[in-house]
Formats: structure tokens, C-alpha cells, sequence
């Protein structure tokens, strides 16, 4: 399809603004445009018409199965955006006065309150834009901490070898140096590293848990406890929340610091890779650090936003955080309440763990007996045997009109898939997936060379990456020449 | 209580007998006894659509939505196309993920491939990323691409927006940065002490324009400045100015990054916003974040891809230049809708427009007694003048009128207004605005 700089026609165009009510201003030479500015000459006609094509080239939950690992791609309610584009909510500036913006701050001091109870955690900051903007958020509370306390010499973060890639690169952006902790060979933290790797120069430990295999970490209070002990503080990447709300809490697992994804865990969309929300919860001993501005309420029972805050780490991001992001997670907590979350965590582990049954059979699955909300199959004998790999497999759901699990992660399983079905789909999707992952597996068994050509009907077939990363073409040119 | 689970509690009982369990609970028993919480959630209970809906309008009305705002410093009210709103709100677009999967994704790639391009037209720069979370974000990721072992300095421009400060030093705490701050005269960045600041150990200067006060600054001379010491020149502007204002481009900026959110997105109180970031071809690597290329498939089919990806957190882990991973795609989509729309001649009308009443509203108001423009120099849709009295019995006069007026400044700008107007403000709104501060002002 043509881009939409290839359509229109010069002098083509919307009429979106009225002529001028007061006298024309020009600017001076010295700073006007003297470049041309080649925007789309498009009417609005071609305009609509070219987003639904592109529409009808994307693929959203709303579309299918879509079961990505450690992403919690549930059902987006749409009540959710029908609050989030109210105008008491979308049409106010940020630097209005605090009497006229009490509502917004009444939103997020429920969501503090409501996520505080669901992780166990003392206090929230809503400013971190994403799960990433999160960890290192909440890594400068860990810095913050021991700076006050004088320990400038802890600068080591522990990391699993299972972790998201955001939580080492995280680690340095906040100043860390990164120590790798490896996995046993049953999936969980090698307590014995662990305890060998702590000291006195550890800062913190991030984990996920259940971890990004799926399980839940067994010795997850000797786990907080080493560190606690070694003077360091444990920090919980909320990916995997959506698996232990109402059942167990981060607080009471010995985290000191957690960061939530509001786009997986609590229902809000991922717009095609953001806007997300990723707010950073803490334990008192913590809540000194937060970002500024922080929200206190007034004894008259008004919110007020305090600026000064001794001992903050300062500002992650301007003004308050992806705001309308956190009114359609506390419009989704007051929608399930208490009894709702537990059974969304209770529904998307049943859901997991019904797939990873009705499959483990055909799909060789490394942890076979138990997950949580997620597990993880390793194609690494297919791929021996077969010269099938988990790439081949994926390509293959594309034909079926389903997406693919997250593919090669975790890091430590060769020829990952991971799937993460979610509580929102149906038993009768479950039983046609688990059908057409077994098609598919029988195929890559009897006809290995037919898995390459995958996928055979979309709209395009496998792109080439290597050529696209070797000669970059990032943009149109209107000149025509080449990058 | 609400709920967006299909299978009823039986379908749930026939699936646990179906992989060999009884009872839900049976599923969590890998869980250690002691981290159970073992109660219910000190939550409420779940509502039904309906009362929720009526819960959250009724916090709404807690807020005040004002019919006319003549305020800005970092947020602003545009006139937003009927269609951008329509077009950003198809489920599709709504709810996909980070296309991972090119073969199915290829409107979302095609998509960030559009606003890429119009980045670069709007800045006159080679590349742009896919977006970060705000403009201020958008600095501290500029910064750090700029580092070198030998230059760990930065050097900041007291005229930029206090938030933007503000991350890049959170931004750069925990490494080994100095951070310094040219001072200003006049409104605009001081060129003398700012050169004093520079030297062979500056791995960047950072400015903004128009700057937080409104004024344009000289941007040509600040960047022969910042090049005449080897460091990389990076400008912070205002997408909607790029209709009139010289590119990032033409003042010799090796960097281009802005708070995208006058291109098509709500107020929001502040967020989601949208950061852009656009470069030199000689720093795309150092590009922080996803980036969209254009290759083929074995057919020679067109297709769009995530590329570049070996910068990235997910295959460098502690290497990455950047930890980013969700952006703010569906606002940068936003944006290129918005851009799509307007056209260059829209984009120039709404630059045009927003700088004329800017400029009506600055000559009523120094009508009055008491309001003088503070700064003398040129400037595009915002700008600061004193107050007679006490600013917040005069904002708060307008306010009573349900008019948001100028932002008061605090700190060494105490007693002073930052002013704003674009297109959306009438000739009619800005005069009954000057009227009712005559009536203070006497």
C-alpha cells in the first residue's frame, strides 16, 4: 500500500481553521523557516480511508488470541476509554489551580490507595511512564536510600539471568553495576548464588515473581531475607501481578519496591507499544525518595500537591505521569473490586495452566507440572531433530489468524515461546488454539522444510531484517533521493 | 461486581476436572503458606458499568474545565480535527502491542514509518525514533546519547522548561555527569557567561525554543558557540512553531527533540504526552528506543520493520543505551493523523494564528495600568508581563469568569505572568478577558 505522502495532490486538504480575527504578525528574517515543510496534501476522504487500511493491517486483542508472554494482552473494557476522554478528565492543564483539579487528584490518590492494598506497599507515585521508567524510578529510591544512610559503596544490583532486559539496563541508567545471578535448573533463583553474590556492596535485587518462566519462586522469603540481610533492599518488576492479586502481595513477600504496569496487569490498552503507565510503589522506609510532587491530604479533606519534599529524588517526568493512563486502571479496579481482581488472577492462572495441560503432551514444555499465569515451551529438540525453531512456529499461527506467544524469552530456554493466555478468553478460543498449536507441531514433525515458507497468507511474508538493519531506510524523502 | 470474564464459574469447574484438578486453589499451592494473604483485599466491591460510570463522572465534576485558557509552559489547548480523534480511537490501533510481528502489524509500522518522516520534515533532521514518554524525557535521552568518555559535561540554559532541569538532573545523579546552567539576561539565554561555561569536556548544550519564556533565542550564534568547542548542539522546540520558526536544522542542531503534545493531544493533566527525538544521520545509532526501517520480503513485497534493534534493552540487557521499552505509539500516531490533517498549510496557519493572538492579547493587556510586557525581545505564542496588584486576585477574577489566565512564575519571577494564546482563543475571548482585568486593575 502507498504511504500516505504517495497520495493527495498539491492544494489538497482539510479546512480545519478559520481566517484570522486579528492583524497578522510576521516574524522577523532572522528566525523564519526558510526551509520548505513538506507535510501529506490529502483530503479528509483519503485521509480516513488511508488509516482504515492501515487498520485493517494491524492486529489488536480485539482481533484474536493474543497471548504474549509476560505482556498480559487482556481484553481492553471500553468503559475505560469512555472515561479517559470525558473532558473533566482530558480537557484539563496541567498547572491549574489545585482547587480546580480536584478530581484528578482525587483519581490518583484512590489508585494510590487501592494499588497500596493490592501489593502490599505503603505509598505510590504515579509519574513513571512505563514498566521501564518504573524500575529505574524505583532504583533511584534504592540509591536515595543508601546515599542518606552513607553506604556510597553499595553500587551492585542482582539480577536473574530469567529478568526482563529493561531491569539490567535499568540498572545502569540509575548508575549500578549489574551482577548476573543464574537459574537452577528447575527455573528458580539459585538461592546458593544468591547468597554468594550478596555482600556489602548490594544495592538491591530485582525479580519478578512468578518469574518469567512462570513459577512462583518457592523460597521467595529466604530470597528477600538474603538481601535483607546483606544490607540490601528487594525490588518487584510487576509484570507478572496479573497472577497473585488477591492471593499474595509483594509486601508481604519482602520487597521494599515494586513497579506496576497499568497497561498489562490492570486492563489499560497498549496503543501499538504505549502509552503504558508504570507506577512505583514503596514500603515508609522508602517514601521520603519519591518523585515530587507527592499528593497530601489537607485537613479540610482537600488534596494538595507538595513540591518541596525533602529528600526526593526530584522529577522522572513532567508534570504528574501518564494521568488519563491511571483513569481507566482505577475505572477498572472500581468496576472488579475485591472479589473481581482475585478471581481475573484465579481465571488467568486456571486459563494458563488449562493450555499448558492440554498441550504439554505434544509441546515439550520444561516446566511441565505447574505454572502460574504464563509458561514456557522450549523447541530446542524440534529444532535439533527437525531444523524446526520457535521462529518457524510462530510464522506458522500467523496463517491461523492467531498471535504468536512472546518468542526467545526468557533468555535462559533455547527456542522459547511463551505464552501468557490472560482471564478474558473463552474456553471454546483456548480449544481451538490448543488444536491449532498441535496442527502445527504434527506439521513441523512430518513436513520441517514447509515450516520456513510461514507465513503464507498475510498480507506480507517474513520480512528482511538483516537487509533493513544493514542499509537503514527510515523515512520517506520527498526529494526522492536515498537515505 | 463487574467482571470481563466469559467462562461462568461451572465452565471453570469443567476445566480443572479436565486437567486434573478440584479446585481452583489447587493451582496455587506452589505458593508458600505464609506469603498467602489468606483474607479478602481491603478493596469495595466490584460495581456494574453503570454505577462505575457514574462514579468516575462524579470525581470529573471536581475538576473545572475551563472555556478559555491563556495558559501554556509546556501544555497547550489546539484545536484538535474531528478525524484525529475518530481515527486514534479504532480498536485495532487501540489495543495491539509493540509489533513484534511485522506480517500483522504492518499498519502500526507503516504508521510510525509516516511520523517518522514528518518528524524529520518538521525539524529538518535525518532520523527520527518512534517516541519516548515527554519532551522532558525526550532531553534526558538526547543528553545521554551525547556522552563521550572525555566529555561527561552538560550544559543547560537557565530558559528552559523547569521540568525538563529537573529530569535531566534526576537523569544524570546516578552517573558520572556534571550538570551546570547557563544564566539568563533579559529573558533569554546570557551568550557571554554561556560561553565561559563552554569547553573541550562539554558533551553537549541544550536549548529551548521558543524558550520557557516565550522569547526566541539566538539560537544561530548558541550553536556556532557549542560547535566552536566540539560539543553536540541539541534544540528543544515546539512542533506547532516549525509552521513559521527556523528548523532545529537550519540553527545547526545535530539533535531535535520537543514535547509533541500541541500536535493533536488533549491536555490530559499533563499526560500521556508524547517526546519526539530526530537526529543527525552520524547519531542514529545512538537513538534511543524503537525505530521503524523500510526492507522487503522474499517476494519483494514492501515491508515495514522494527530495526536497529541491536541498540536495544531487550538484546544488550546492562549495554543498552537506553532502557526504554513501551513508548507513547498511539499518541505519536496522534500526531501524524494531526500532521496529516493540517497539511504544511494548516501547520503554517496554526503557527500564524497562535502567534498573532498571542501578540493581540500581549498589546490589549499592556492597554491596562500595571501590565507591561517584562521581555523585549521577539517571541512566538507566549510571553510574560508584570501585574498590577496581586496575581492570584487577578487570575482569580478571570477564573470566576471561568477563564484559565497566565501562569503565575514563583522563585526570581515572583509577581510575573507567562501568558499564552494559539489558535483557539477568538478575538472575542481575549477582549472580554481585557475587559474584565480593566475592571481589576482600577
Amino acid at each position: 500500500m502507498k504511504l500516505i505522502f504517495e497520495k493527495g495532490m498539491e492544494g489538497r486538504g482539510c479546512t480545519l481553521l478559520p481566517p484570522s480575527d486579528v492583524p497578522l504578525i510576521q516574524l522577523g528574517e532572522k528566525h523564519k523557516r526558510k526551509q520548505e515543510l513538506h507535510l501529506p496534501e490529502v483530503s479528509e476522504t483519503e485521509l480516513s480511508r488511508h488509516y482504515t487500511e492501515l487498520m485493517k493491517r494491524t492486529f489488536g486483542v480485539n482481533d484474536g488470541f493474543y497471548p504474549l508472554g509476560s505482556c498480559t494482552m487482556k481484553y481492553n473494557p471500553k468503559i475505560n476509554e469512555e472515561i479517559a476522554k470525558m473532558p473533566e478528565f482530558a480537557d484539563i492543564h496541567p498547572l491549574q489551580p489545585e482547587h480546580t483539579i480536584q478530581g484528578c487528584l482525587e483519581v490518583m490518590v484512590l489508585a494510590e490507595k487501592y494499588l497500596s492494598e493490592i501489593t502490599g506497599m505503603d505509598r505510590f507515585t504515579f509519574q513513571p511512564a512505563a514498566g521501564a521508567h518504573g524500575e529505574y524510578t524505583g532504583l533511584q529510591l534504592i540509591r536515595a536510600y543508601h546515599e542518606a544512610k552513607g553506604n556510597v559503596k553499595r553500587d551492585k544490583i542482582l539480577v536473574p539471568d530469567s529478568a526482563h532486559g529493561t531491569n539490567p539496563a535499568s540498572a545502569v541508567m540509575a548508575g549500578f553495576t549489574v551482577i548476573n545471578v543464574p537459574s537452577t535448573k528447575d527455573g528458580y533463583v539459585d538461592v546458593e548464588e544468591l547468597r554468594k553474590a550478596a555482600g556489602d556492596d548490594t544495592a538491591g535485587f530485582m525479580l519478578t515473581n512468578p518469574n518469567t518462566l512462570g513459577l512462583f519462586e518457592e523460597n521467595i522469603l529466604e530470597i528477600t531475607e538474603i538481601i535483607h540481610q546483606a544490607g540490601g533492599l528487594n525490588y518487584y518488576d510487576g509484570a507478572n501481578l496479573n497472577a497473585i492479586m488477591g492471593i499474595a502481595r509483594p509486601g508481604d513477600m519482602g520487597f521494599d519496591v515494586v513497579h506496576l504496569n497499568l497497561h498489562k496487569t490492570f486492563s489499560t490498552p497498549h496503543g501499538g507499544g504505549g502509552p503504558g503507565s508504570g507506577p512505583v510503589g514503596c514500603k515508609e522506609i522508602l517514601a521520603d525518595y519519591l518523585p515530587s510532587p507527592c499528593i497530601i491530604e489537607n485537613d479540610d479533606g482537600n488534596y494538595h500537591l507538595e513540591f518541596n519534599k525533602e529528600g526526593s529524588i526530584g522529577r522522572v517526568k513532567a508534570f504528574y505521569g501518564n494521568f488519563l493512563v491511571v483513569v481507566r486502571a482505577l475505572t477498572y479496579i472500581l468496576t472488579l473490586g475485591k472479589e473481581g481482581l482475585k478471581h481475573a488472577s484465579e481465571s488467568a492462572v486456571l486459563n494458563a495452566n488449562y493450555m499448558m495441560h492440554h498441550l504439554k503432551d505434544t509441546y515439550p514444555i520444561p516446566f511441565p507440572d505447574k505454572c502460574m499465569h504464563e509458561f514456557v515451551i522450549s523447541l530446542e529438540e524440534l529444532k535439533k531433530e527437525k531444523g524446526v525453531t520457535a521462529l518457524d512456529i510462530a510464522k506458522a499461527m500467523l496463517d491461523h489468524g492467531i498471535h504468536p506467544p512472546t518468542m526467545y524469552f526468557p533468555l535462559i530456554i533455547p527456542e522459547a515461546l511463551m505464552v501468557e493466555p490472560t482471564e478474558t478468553e473463552t474456553k471454546e478460543t483456548l480449544d481451538e488454539v490448543i488444536e491449532i498449536y498441535k496442527k502445527i507441531y504434527k506439521e513441523a514433525v512430518d513436513h520441517p522444510e514447509a515450516m520456513r515458507d510461514y507465513p503464507r497468507n498475510t498480507i506480507i511474508g517474513r520480512p528482511d531484517e538483516v537487509a533493513a538493519a544493514r542499509k537503514p531506510v527510515l523515512r520517506y524523502r520527498y526529494d526522492g533521493a536515498s537515505n | 461486581m463487574g467482571s470481563y470474564i466469559p467462562n461462568t464459574l461451572q465452565e471453570q469447574q469443567e476445566m480443572l476436572h479436565s486437567i486434573g484438578k478440584e479446585q481452583i486453589e489447587d493451582l496455587f499451592t506452589l505458593i508458600p503458606e505464609k506469603v498467602r494473604l489468606n483474607r479478602e483485599l481491603n478493596l469495595p466491591s466490584g460495581l456494574s458499568e453503570m454505577e462505575v460510570s457514574n462514579r468516575m463522572r462524579k470525581i470529573g465534576k471536581k475538576n473545572n474545565v475551563f472555556k478559555s485558557i491563556f495558559r501554556g509552559a509546556g501544555a497547550y489547548r489546539h484545536y484538535i480535527p474531528s478525524i484525529v480523534k475518530q481515527i486514534t480511537s479504532k480498536e485495532e490501533f487501540v489495543t495491539s502491542y509493540t509489533p513484534y510481528q511485522a506480517e500483522i502489524s504492518q499498519g502500526v509500522l507503516q504508521s510510525i514509518y509516516e511520523f517518522q518522516t514528518m518528524i524529520c520534515e518538521l525539524t529538518g533532521m535525518d532520523v527520527a525514533n518512534a517516541s519516548v514518554y515527554d519532551g522532558a524525557t525526550a532531553a534526558a535521552e538526547a543528553i545521554v546519547m551525547c556522552l563521550e568518555r572525555k566529555r561527561r559535561k552538560v550544559v543547560l540554559t537557565e530558559t528552559l522548561h523547569p521540568h525538563t532541569i529537573e529530569v535531566i538532573n534526576n537523569y544524570c545523579s546516578g552517573l558520572d555527569i556534571e550538570v551546570v546552567v547557563a544564566p539568563s539576561n533579559q529573558g533569554k539565554t546570557d551568550q557571554q557567561q554561556l560561553e565561559e561555561l563552554l569547553d573541550d569536556r562539554t558533551a553537549c548544550l541544550l536549548i529551548q525554543q521558543p524558550n520557557y519564556y516565550g522569547q526566541l533565542e539566538e539560537c544561530d550564534e548558541i550553536g556556532a558557540l557549542a560547535k566552536g568547542c566540539g560539543a553536540k548542539y541539541i534544540i528543544s522546540c515546539n512542533p506547532i512553531s516549525l509552521g513559521i520558526l527556523k528548523t532545529p536544522a537550519e540553527y545547526g542542531a545535530d539533535i531535535a527533540i520537543g514535547e509533541g503534545q500541541p500536535l493533536g493531544i488533549p491536555l490530559s493533566f499533563g499526560g500521556p504526552y508524547l517526546g519526539f527525538m530526530a537526529s543527525k544521520e552520524k547519531l542514529m545509532r545512538k537513538l534511543p528506543g524503537r525505530i521503524v526501517g523500510e526492507t522487503k520480503d522474499a517476494l519483494g513485497r514492501k515491508a515495514f520493520v522494527l530495526t536497529l534493534q541491536a541498540r536495544e534493552q531487550h538484546i544488550r540487557r546492562e549495554k543498552a543505551s537506553s532502557n526504554i521499552c513501551s513508548n507513547q505509539a498511539l499518541c505519536a500516531m496522534t500526531a501524524a493523523v494531526y500532521l496529516d490533517a493540517m497539511g504544511s498549510k494548516g501547520l503554517t496557519q496554526a503557527a500564524m494564528l497562535s502567534m498573532s493572538k498571542a501578540h493581540y492579547l500581549a498589546d490589549q493587556l499592556c492597554k491596562i495600568n500595571g501590565f507591561k510586557m517584562v521581555y523585549e525581545g521577539e517571541y512566538f505564542n507566549e510571553f510574560v508581563t508584570s501585574c498590577p496588584g496581586n496575581v492570584n486576585k487577578v487570575l482569580g477574577e478571570l477564573e470566576r469568569h471561568g477563564i484559565l489566565g497566565g501562569y503565575p512564575l514563583t522563585g526570581k519571577h515572583e509577581g510575573h505572568i507567562l501568558w499564552c494564546a494559539t489558535e483557539v482563543n477568538t478575538k472575542e475571548e481575549i477582549d472580554t478577558l481585557v475587559a474584565i482585568l480593566k475592571e481589576v486593575a482600577v
